[in-house]
């Protein structure tokens, strides 16, 4: 009796360690899955017309989304000037100046703020900008963006100033560095390359993000001088053209998502390996 | 923190003309300057989620006004005749939640347990930077996926096999589409996964090692010190890993959007084509005419801002709790 009991719980040990392994390969392999139905997609229809070409009017074929390439740039452009600094700024208060009950605040709201879902940033965007000026524009779609880098941005910022060891601060003011001059002169070099990673992983992130360009940057099927007029950005050109009917906007569409995939993933990989191999201390 | 206690002494206030020589001293080093500029930068974050939250009940003013608590429990959404009620959305927000949580919270919690306690150290470390990788993947390529992969092959293939295994159940009868709450649901799933591995992988391994290695010493296998010991420890950090996970699944809109069906009906099957809160602000947002369908569409982006708001929330007590070793069970 008890013989078959011990042989019940060691293959109930051995059936469930498997499925546990079979769960953790399955999960990976769908990051595969998804590789290699974009590669092999957006492979066969991407040419040399997709970055160069402006897209056709419907029912011809052809074109490329250089309109849309450009857009997203520009878009990442201003989201990185209004968020990046804002981030870096705030996550220099929190770990060097921050006291306790305001810290936590400003922590809890940073925290509040990456939750609050894309498609209500993209509102957000839209009352605080469209509703004033009355039509869609590059700027619009540029402060929704950059709200979005601000958190991420501050989290790592303050997560690897914190990483600083305190004897160099304490070093620094020992030959008389005032405060300020300590964080900028021997703080933030120290911490560079994990907040840069984290930049470069904010970024990525809303580069990808199409919820909050919709009614904000809506979309162009032309180039978009200045900032004043809606523009194009790969994820919402992925969007319309994979919901379209028409066989050559789907060919279109797997293209786009190969390239955004592909920087995306690329941005990932590059800066967690840089960050592993340069002695950084923790992951974002 | 010895920046702080050095930070106290600095302001302690002190009347002697020394000091005030050494408060000037330190306005023109740049330190109060440098203390309010970041300071300012740092509120500006409160300020922003104030504005937003202000916006959000600003412009829903006149949906709020015109249908009250009505819009929560009616199931019209009309905006010819503009009258416009929640429900449809809410509840394909819940079923699909629902059934992404379903599908993803035995599948992470599983590869979390294989990740923290089977895989040596650096297998571990790379599945979870795939997993990672996994996580980083912009939701409208989830979409495309979706449309071209997910929904023919649920057509096909996953649809009439569950009809045909457990097609005498409510939710898996009626026509399949392709598109509907299921797909929506297994799409979710993979989109939240990486969530659910990635916390509660970091919650297990924080579980002391001599709790496992009791459990194997009292002769219990591998599997019964794990799920036994190890899981019940961690089990309030896991619950925030699912509340984390659940707050992305209601929030996610491009990927849901594009398989769904956008459709404003309740149905019990779950292969009828539905709706959610986050896909009508993304389908309708652009089109809305008039003020009051507006209205309603934000006053559905502040339903779903509050919806996110509490299950972040909670997801954030409880991974504190457990990472401050308060997780374990009484």
């Amino acid at each position: 009796m008890m013989r078959i009991r011990l042989i019940w719980r060691k293959s109930l040990n051995v059936v469930m360690l498997t499925l546990t392994g079979v769960a953790a390969f399955a999960v990976v392999s769908v990051l595969f899955m998804i590789l290699g139905y974009l590669i092999y997609n957006g492979g066969k229809s991407l040419n040399w017309a997709f970055f160069t070409q402006l897209p056709k009017p419907v029912g011809e074929t052809g074109g490329g989304m250089a309109n849309a390439i450009v857009g997203s740039m520009k878009l990442l452009v201003l989201a990185a000037l209004m968020g990046l600094p804002v981030g870096l700024i705030a996550g220099v208060y929190l770990a060097e100046f921050g006291g306790r009950t305001f810290a936590f605040i400003v922590r809890y709201t940073t925290d509040l703020l990456n939750g609050v879902p894309s498609i209500v940033m993209g509102i957000f965007a839209y009352s605080l900008v469209v509703l004033p000026m009355k039509h869609f524009s590059t700027w619009a779609g540029g402060v929704a963006l950059g709200i979005m880098v601000i958190p991420i941005t501050l989290r790592a910022t303050e997560e690897f100033l914190h990483s600083v060891p305190n004897s160099l601060r304490e070093g620094a003011m020992a030959l008389g560095a005032s405060k300020w001059k300590t964080i900028a002169t021997v703080i933030l070099p120290a911490a560079k390359g994990g907040i840069i990673t984290g930049m470069l992983l904010s970024l990525a992130r809303v580069a990808g993000e199409t919820a909050p360009l919709l009614f904000t940057a809506f979309g162009n099927q032309f180039w978009s001088p200045g900032f004043n007029q809606p523009i194009a950005s790969l994820p919402v050109m992925i969007y319309t053209y994979a919901i379209a009917p028409y066989e050559d906007w789907h060919r279109q569409a797997w293209a786009a998502g190969l390239v955004l995939l592909g920087l995306v993933l690329l941005a990932n990989v590059g800066t967690r390996l840089a960050l592993s191999r340069g002695g950084g201390s923790r992951s974002v | 923190m010895s920046s702080t206690s050095a930070n106290a002494v600095e302001h302690a206030p002190s009347p002697s003309p020394g000091a005030a020589r050494a408060l000037l001293r330190r306005y023109l080093d740049g330190d109060e300057v440098a203390h309010v500029i970041t300071l300012v930068f740092a509120a500006s974050i409160i300020l922003i989620t104030s504005l937003l939250v202000y916006q959000l009940w600003l412009n829903s003013a006149a949906s709020r006004h015109a249908f009250g608590w009505h819009f929560w429990i009616s199931q019209t959404w009309d905006p010819v005749f503009e009258h416009f009620g929640a429900l449809p959305f809410i509840y394909g927000t819940m079923v699909t939640s629902a059934v992404s949580l379903v599908i993803a919270l035995p599948l992470g919690l599983a590869a979390a347990i294989f990740l923290s306690e089977l895989a040596p150290r650096n297998i571990s470390d790379t599945i979870s930077f795939l997993i990672d990788l996994l996580a980083a993947v912009p939701s409208v390529i989830y979409g495309l996926l979706g449309i071209f992969v997910v929904v023919p092959l649920m057509r096909t293939t996953i649809g009439p096999a569950l009809k045909g295994a457990f097609g005498f159940l409510h939710i898996f009868s009626g026509p399949n589409y392709g598109v509907g709450f299921l797909t929506a649901g297994i799409v979710l799933a993979i989109m939240i996964v990486p969530f659910i591995i990635s916390v509660s992988r970091e919650v297990l391994l924080t579980v002391p090692r001599e709790q496992r290695e009791a459990a194997m010493g009292l002769g219990a296998t591998r599997w019964e010190a794990t799920w036994k010991v190890v899981v019940p420890w961690a089990r309030t950090g896991i619950m925030g890993s699912v509340f984390l996970a659940l707050a992305r699944a209601v929030g996610e809109t491009m990927a849901v959007t594009m398989v769904i069906g956008n459709d404003p009906k309740i149905t019990a099957s779950l292969f009828a084509p539905g709706y959610t809160i986050a896909a009508v602000i993304a389908n309708e947002f652009t089109e809305a005419t008039g003020s009051l369908y507006l209205s309603a569409l934000i006053e559905l982006g502040l339903v779903l801002f509050l919806i996110t708001f509490i299950l972040n929330g909670l997801a954030r007590l409880l991974i504190l709790a457990t990472e401050r070793g308060g997780g374990h069970p009484v």
